[in-house]
């Protein structure tokens, strides 16, 4: 289990704009420590995003996405107090699962 | 013993099972959706990655804005965004094509969701970054060079 993921949801117009700030190292596996050994790998592979029972995003990521992934993107729908769950999976079978509610 | 055939019918028999499954309705379109494409992921070259995510050779279009600074002091954190006015787009996909890997995140977008995605990329070094957008089954792309400070003192 991550830290909790920051995620701001406003609807404006019909539109509900989501932002979400994301708690994860995202390690490359290209950057080697003090001993010369290659950190291991650790990076956010899937990340969802819904709205009730509706995907309003599905994204995979690479480890080229920065350390604590910023994430904004808008879709049509979603009402003030409605509630959006944003959930990631790494590559190491973490996950978590965070919710917002609209304003 | 010819292991490598025997490999072949495996796999072979692996993916007709999961066509099998996924006819009958036990693998959801949902659910293939949330696999990660690892061959596009592994991919090193632009070439590569275009033809792991099954784009091909992509047509430039003036249609597809990839925004972000003309200069990132910081290459571990580099925001870029990428927007389309072209319609029905069901999938967004951000290249850099010096990293390791070239590409860095996809975005599949059900219908509803604008094409229009803010994100932080990290880049090794000064790089083009594409910009790959599904539009009605076709693959259309734009590119913008990012400049990247090495030293962060903001040239």
């Amino acid at each position: 289990m991550g830290n909790p993921m920051k995620i701001r949801a406003a609807n404006k117009d019909g539109v509900t704009e989501i932002k979400a700030l994301i708690s994860h190292e995202m390690e490359t596996g290209q950057r080697k420590d003090a001993a010369g050994a290659v950190v291991p790998a650790w990076f956010i592979t899937e990340l969802t995003a819904k709205l009730g029972d509706k995907i309003v995003l599905a994204a995979e990521f690479g480890p080229s996405v920065s350390k604590n992934p910023y994430l904004a993107f808008k879709f049509k729908g979603g009402a003030k107090g409605d509630k959006v769950v944003v959930s990631w999976k790494d590559n190491k079978g973490d996950s978590r699962t965070d919710e917002a509610v609209i304003n | 013993m010819n292991n490598q055939r025997r490999n072949v019918l495996k796999t072979g028999s692996g993916a007709a099972l999961l066509s099998v499954l996924a006819a009958a309705g036990i693998i959801t379109p949902g659910m293939a959706l949330a696999d990660w494409n690892k061959a596009a992921f592994d991919a090193k070259s632009m070439a590569d990655t275009l033809k792991a995510m099954g784009a091909g050779a992509p047509a430039d279009s003036k249609d597809v804005q990839v925004t972000g600074p003309d200069i990132a002091e910081n290459g571990a954190v580099v925001p870029v965004g990428v927007a389309t006015s072209l319609p029905n787009v069901t999938m967004v996909a951000i290249l850099i094509e010096k990293n390791p890997n070239a590409l860095a995140a996809s975005f599949t977008l059900p219908e509803g969701t604008e094409a229009n995605i803010q994100t932080r990329v990290k880049m090794g070094q000064t790089s083009n970054i594409y910009a790959l957008v599904k539009s009605d089954g076709k693959f259309f792309m734009a590119t913008k060079e990012i400049k990247v400070t090495l030293g962060g003192c903001g040239g």
